[in-house]
């Protein structure tokens, strides 16, 4: 069975590690934070102001001052902090924060990444994506393997603008985990019960499947 | 010293047509309410308007596209907004998307008298067309300009009426860098002391940056996504 969204996010959250700083995108990147593991010290970023972001509030709690990137209404945990925008990509661009997710509409086989324009129809803005993506030294990225229409999102070459290049080295999709190397997908976990013809036939970009290749564990 | 004016009618009224204008905010948290109803009243034409999001479709920036105040954007996310889409796939509106991180160092150079600098965002996409690109340390980055701004326009939580401010949570975002960015600040704020009152440790905008301040009235502060867990 290929994964679901929230599984996606389970997988996702393995490659945290105790004292990291975490930025989290919008969509399925958000879901990774509900799978903290127990006991593990992780500091979510929220790139517009704040460090330490705690779990959504209670109805009495709400505060129209206290949002996430994704303008949610949020709390903040002991040893929070507040600054402006121009901190906040300090942070980034200076390398701070350990792990950067994020999703996409492409991926190329180069580790080009496309996620904030589609011409003529959808014009939403690239918000912080261009800036995490060229400075992060550890993206990953979390998306569905294909688009609503059937089509991969894995390809040779992206198609719509582009929001950084050759700038990312994993991907986790509901069918597996791929590392990008040498102008290739390489996949190194497959979801359990789903079939290497499956990931085949919704890989558009160069596939390797990895001498290693292994079930995915959640 | 006293910066006090006594409303947003006031602060705003030598806006004049085809300004260009900082707005702070993010989403719909920290922008200057009322401002924003007061260049509306006000009806000026032809703005170029520096925020980093364009409001929503009944409230913040979205409220001046809607009576067709803004000539052009420069934002870096611009969702949630329909009418704005509906203006900028149409031609009506002019719109320049700029890296969020850009977008906030543009502002904050501005303040520090520094008129250019390198940065990694936008290498190798649309957004590098027509920029000098500059290797440092073997990693490409691209010339970015600091904004000129004649107004800059903030929201504070707390201010004196020396003009000294103090943001509250993340509505904190924009506010200070555009507040040292403008030929002229104006800065509304939820609660207005006399000079003295706040305690210098806490100030996050010295005075010396804000030319007029007043104390804004029935603040909505609109919340965009409310998202509560159960107890």
């Amino acid at each position: 069975m290929a994964l679901t969204k929230e599984q996606i996010a389970q997988r996702i959250a393995r490659e945290l590690r105790d004292g990291f700083y975490v930025n989290l995108g919008i969509g399925i990147p958000t879901l990774v934070a509900n799978y903290i593991p127990p006991g593990m010290n992780v500091v979510l970023q929220s790139e517009n102001g704040l460090l330490g972001m705690g779990p959504f509030p209670l109805e009495h709690e709400v505060d129209p001052d206290i949002i996430n990137a994704g303008k949610q209404t949020i709390t903040t945990l002991p040893g929070s902090s507040f600054f402006d925008s121009a901190m906040s990509f300090g942070m980034i661009r200076s390398q701070r924060i350990d792990l950067t997710v994020l999703g996409a509409m492409e991926v190329s086989e180069e580790g080009d990444i496309a996620n904030w324009k589609i011409p003529g129809k959808m014009v939403k803005g690239m918000g912080g994506a261009m800036d995490l993506v060229a400075s992060a030294k550890n993206i990953v990225v979390a998306m569905m393997q294909t688009n609503p229409k059937g089509e991969s999102k894995l390809l040779p070459r992206c198609t719509l603008p582009l929001t950084g290049k050759r700038c990312i080295r994993k991907v986790v999709t509901e069918l597996g985990y791929y590392e990008i190397k040498d102008g290739a997908f390489h996949l190194i976990e497959i979801a359990p019960g789903v079939t290497v013809d499956e990931v085949k036939a919704k890989t558009a970009g160069k596939l390797v499947i990895s001498d290693s290749l292994r079930e995915m564990q959640l | 010293m006293n910066k006090t004016v006594p409303n947003a009618d006031e602060a705003v009224k030598d806006i004049p047509d085809n300004a260009t204008i900082m707005l702070g905010g993010f989403g719909l948290c920290g922008i200057p309410e009322n401002c924003i109803a007061a260049l509306i009243r006000k009806g000026v034409k032809g703005l170029t308007c520096i925020s980093n999001n364009a409001g929503v479709d009944d409230f913040g920036i979205g409220l001046m596209l809607k009576t067709r105040q803004v000539k052009k954007m420069i934002s870096s996310y611009v969702g949630e907004n329909a009418e704005f889409e509906r203006q900028l796939l149409s031609g009506e509106l002019e719109v320049e998307l700029i890296p969020q991180g850009t977008l906030a160092t543009r502002c904050m150079m501005a303040g520090y008298g520094i008129p250019a600098f390198y940065t990694p965002a936008g290498v190798g996409t649309e957004v590098a067309e027509g920029k000098e690109v500059r290797v440092f340390n073997g990693k490409e980055y691209l010339l970015e300009h600091a904004f000129e701004a004649d107004f800059a326009i903030v929201k504070a939580w707390k201010g004196d009426k020396a003009g000294n401010l103090i943001y509250r949570g993340t509505a904190r975002n924009f506010n200070p860098l555009m507040a040292m960015a403008g030929k002229i600040t104006i800065a509304e704020v939820e609660i207005l002391v006399e000079v003295g009152e706040l305690d210098p440790n806490e100030i996050h905008t010295p005075g010396i940056f804000v030319n007029r301040i007043f104390q804004g009235e029935k603040y909505e502060k609109r919340i965009e996504q409310r998202t509560v867990r159960k107890a």
